[in-house]
């Protein structure tokens, strides 16, 4: 959905396109922060044996509660007078080894099992994911403490019951990824082959289910070391004299108050732990999610940013009219690459007129209707030049607060999917009412009777009781009706449809049409209409400009372009509308793509499919030849030329 | 929507009849026996045979759980051996006392974490963004045990603002007033965790449906950036948000074990704790049973508002 109205680029797959390097490079250094310290306590954890460390275990109460920096006792001694350094290293070896033992564990079984049931599916997969579902209705730790009350205090004990109750954890995400990948085409050759379902589960699907095991021990693993920690801490798992680092808190707990260094140092080490391993976790999901590499995420602000040099603004045409767009150039920058979606457009619209702009997928003529309003999305668009005048007013210079009046006042919208550009969660009357008041003071009963004036204008049946229906209640037509009801809310002087009928069927199309043919003429509003569908353009708008890699190609009244196209790509357009009664007639789509506008070629963009292209249409710039008042095309070897225009 | 409650009512029975038999079977495979344990090791085998029957031992697994279930029925959960009373009072009196505490967070949780998710994804990539990012990785990576320890010294012990441990003062307490009193550090240390998750979810489900194309419609109308991000990004991000709210009560629940016993607040945590430590598993056995149900129950709950908030799902 969002691919068709912000179709120029549609999502490159370019590596390094997050935005904002200053928070890719703070995101990295964190990620790498963790691991070095990570590394650090790992390293000190292995060395033990062989540091010059006190036997952690050797008690002394003459030197009971020695304070941090002590002689001889860098972080001082316990109430037994035990080195808490020593105690502090050995019982980190026993927390890292029980935590990784457990998250071991946990991803073998967990796995086994998702493998299994996503494998299998059926019956076994029912089996399965009920008992799963069954431990998940247990609260987290509460299981654990059950485990432990049957297998009685312990570390091995606190060990298995914090395994256990993460299998679930690992058992659900893989057995989803085992069922994407079990319908796979690879395992269905590998199973024609006559492979064992052991073998294709074990040799097949596991290979590429790994690097989803390793990602959720990762961020499972600090979760784990913190849980028997705290196991430890109630005094459920490690038993004197074993230490690991949540039973030394849990004893210098006891003494808190008189040397709370005891409690506090044995914290701040599971902290550093966690801490580390979590920013580490963090970095390796960032960039092993595809969803957050890509910046997909990144939050589209109200208005789309202008950047355009003071001089480069160009004035009003003399044509006049109510909204006058001139050389207006929309960018996308994504990663590196500048994609020109929108490449100098001149459009005029007048009164009560209707302009069609016509082009495939790509042809940047979305991008075209949204720049006007300021609607497409920053980042990564930006209108690069040029300016768009409505009534003589500089949109692109214009206040937010000013933009934000014109939206659905002057300016109105209808989009395409009447379903995803609707709020799901809001009434039709809601969302009606909202676009009346939010441009008029009106009470809300005044509203409302309004929103069902609108309502019946777009010919909704019952439209009292339409209005507390939910858009996922109405059809897709209806829904249309109501988009279109909304955009009529305040006698808007423009009004921008973007394809709105391309996802309605042929008949709900024509009513739809008729009903804004209709409209405009008792209203008297400006339509600027997007379509790729030359039926649609001659059914309702007066004149068209063709659009193609973000130039207008051809432009004349809708009676001349259609009669007599005089640019290849408006000719292949035109050939491809199907014709009733007319079955012999063939539909030639057109050979090749659009060009990628990031890259345009020399000369002429459509000159790579173009039948009549001369090496002449791949050099220098090819202008907008304007024959007439309305009649132009950017072509240096128009077809039709001898005929009359 | 009635009908809808009901079903999911219904739809919670099996589970719940499902967990009565994960905590039976719980019990039910402790190793050694019973009658041993409570006669001691120099009892005659007549009399262990006696105790077993008396205590039913001698059925069948599915005898005995029968008659425990039906037992439940009638509210009998057996009787503490440690405390000399009904399991049934003990847990209902320790599991209010957990109500109060685990309530208290999870609303405390749901207000910073939904209040930091929104701020964080509204100002992406600005200050405020990269302050809330860290504190909320601080926040999931301090163990809330070794936190409660540290407030206590702070608040408690240096600056004498809170009561260290307790639910009530010893004298001349037991109203609201001192009870919010008690209740601040222990609440606030339990909230952290599930603020950081809440937080970190909803700033990503506000993030993907800033992108939707309904968030272009409220902008074409012309609304504001506050009623676009509060009105309709916020109550679409909720509905993904809601559940995991639940999910969430499920670890302030269990968390609060911990913090029961940091600040020995009269709950079912500690009550578990020295359950398992004194190996008195009927306590246990009632303990666990009640928490999970109530846990069904608070899960089911936040089905039934995401329900309120998304017409599709009804």
């Amino acid at each position: 959905m969002t691919d068709t109205t912000m179709s120029a680029p549609s999502r490159p797959a370019s590596k390094s396109s997050r935005p904002g390097t200053l928070a890719l490079l703070l995101n990295n250094t964190l990620a790498t922060s963790g691991l070095v310290v990570l590394v650090l306590i790992c390293l000190i954890a292995l060395a033990a044996p062989i540091l010059p460390l006190e036997d952690p275990d050797v008690t002394a109460p003459a030197n009971r509660l020695l304070p941090v920096f002590a002689e001889g006792h860098l972080l001082g001694t316990d109430h037994l007078g035990r080195d808490i350094l020593s105690r502090l290293i050995w019982g980190t070896r026993v927390s890292l080894a029980v935590g990784l033992s457990a998250t071991i564990i946990a991803a073998f079984f967990g796995s086994l099992l998702g493998l299994v049931a996503g494998y299998a599916g059926g019956r076994t997969d029912t089996l399965i994911m009920r008992g799963i579902d069954m431990v998940m209705a247990f609260p987290y730790i509460l299981l654990a403490l059950a485990i432990v009350a049957v297998l009685g205090p312990g570390l091995l004990n606190a060990l298995y019951a914090i395994a256990l109750v993460n299998i679930p954890f690992f058992a659900r995400n893989i057995r989803g990824i085992t069922l994407g990948l079990s319908r796979r085409e690879f395992v269905d050759a590998a199973r024609l082959s006559g492979k064992s379902p052991v073998q294709i589960l074990f040799l097949e699907i596991l290979p590429n289910v790994l690097p989803v095991i390793v990602i959720t021990m990762s961020t499972t693993v600090g979760w784990m070391i913190l849980e028997t920690a705290g196991l430890s801490f109630l005094g459920l798992g490690a038993q004197p004299p074993q230490a690991d680092l949540g039973s030394m808190l849990g004893e210098g707990r006891k003494i808190l108050f008189t040397a709370p260094h005891v409690s506090i140092i044995p914290g701040l080490m599971i902290f550093a732990l966690v801490m580390s391993i979590n920013l580490f976790g963090d970095g390796v999901r960032d960039i092993l999610d595809p969803r957050l590499r890509a910046g997909s995420l990144t939050r589209p602000v109200s208005r789309t940013a202008v950047h355009r040099k003071a001089d480069d603004i160009p004035s009003p045409s003399e044509k006049g009219g109510v909204l006058d767009v001139r050389q207006m150039r929309t960018e996308f920058e994504i990663g590196s690459s500048v994609y020109k979606a929108v490449g100098g457009v001149d459009l005029n619209l007048k009164e009560g007129e209707c302009l069609g702009i016509v082009g495939e997928s790509g042809s940047g003529k979305s991008v075209t209707a949204m720049s006007i309003m300021g609607l497409v999305p920053t980042p990564p668009g930006r209108i690069a030049g040029g300016a768009a005048y409505l009534d003589g007013e500089d949109l692109f210079a214009a206040s937010d607060r000013r933009i934000r009046d014109l939206r659905g006042g002057s300016v109105a919208y209808v989009f395409q999917d009447p379903l995803s550009t609707l709020h799901p969660l809001f009434t039709v009357g809601d969302q009606l009412t909202e676009a009346i008041t939010t441009h008029r003071p009106l009470s809300g009963s005044k509203a409302r009777e309004k929103a069902i004036e609108l309502l019946s204008l777009v010919r909704i049946p019952n439209a009292k009781e339409r209005l507390s229906a939910y858009p996922h209640e109405l059809s897709g037509g209806m829904r249309q009706r109501v988009c279109i009801a909304m955009a009529l809310a305040n006698d808007a002087k423009v009004l921008i449809a973007d394809e709105p009928t391309t996802a309605l069927d042929v008949t709900v199309q024509s009513q739809i049409l008729t009903l804004m043919n209709g409209l405009r003429r008792e209203r008297n509003a400006a339509i600027l209409f997007i379509t790729h569908d030359f039926g649609v353009v001659s059914a309702l708008c007066d004149r068209v400009a063709v659009m193609y890699a973000g130039r207008i190609v051809e432009t004349g009244t809708t009676e001349e372009v259609l009669a007599n196209p005089r640019h290849p790509y408006t000719a292949k357009l035109i050939e491809c509308v199907p014709v009733l009664g007319e079955p012999e007639r063939r539909l030639d789509a057109i050979e090749g793509r659009p060009p990628v506008v990031n890259n345009l070629p020399e000369g002429c963009a459509f000159a790579a499919r173009c039948p009549h292209a001369q090496a002449a249409c791949r050099a220098g710039e090819i202008e907008l030849e304007m024959s007439s008042d309305t009649r132009g095309v950017r072509c240096l070897f128009p077809l039709n030329s001898g005929a009359a225009v | 929507m009635a009908a809808y409650i009901a079903k999911r009512l219904l739809a919670a029975i099996p589970v719940l009849f499902g967990l009565t038999i994960i905590v039976f079977l719980i019990m039910a495979m402790i190793p050694g026996d019973p009658a041993t344990a409570i006669l001691g090791s120099y009892a005659t085998p007549e009399n262990v045979a006696k105790l077993n029957r008396d205590l039913g031992l001698d059925k069948t697994l599915f005898e005995q759980y029968v008659i425990w279930i039906g037992n439940l029925f009638q509210g009998d959960l057996g009787r503490s051996y440690t405390l000399n009373r009904p399991v049934l009072d003990e847990v209902m009196e320790r599991f209010s006392a957990t109500l109060i505490l685990a309530g208290t967070s999870l609303v405390l949780c749901s207000i910073f974490g939904l209040l930091a998710g929104i701020v964080s994804a509204v100002r992406q990539y600005g200050w405020a963004d990269k302050i809330i990012t860290l504190l909320v990785l601080i926040g999931i990576s301090t163990p809330s045990f070794w936190l409660g320890l540290l407030l206590i010294l702070v608040f408690a012990v240096n600056l004498r603002l809170f009561p260290a441990s307790g639910m009530y003062a010893i004298y001349g307490g037991g109203d609201l007033a001192d009870l919010i009193h008690h209740l601040t550090l222990p609440a606030l240390t339990l909230s952290v965790v599930a603020t950081g998750v809440i937080a970190r979810l909803t700033r990503t489900a506000m993030l993907e449906v800033l992108r939707q194309d309904y968030i272009r419609t409220a902008r074409a109308k012309g609304l504001s950036e506050r009623k676009v991000i509060y009105k309709h990004a916020f109550k679409s991000a909720l509905v993904g948000v809601v559940p995991v709210i639940g999910i969430q009560a499920g670890f302030v629940i269990g968390g609060a074990v911990y913090i029961e016993t940091v600040f020995q607040w009269p709950g079912i945590g500690s009550m578990l704790v020295t359950a398992i430590s004194t190996r008195d598993l009927l306590l246990v056995q009632g303990g666990v049973l009640v928490v999970a149900a109530a846990y069904v129950l608070f899960n089911l709950l936040a089905d039934v508002v995401q329900t309120i908030l998304d017409p599709r799902l009804r």
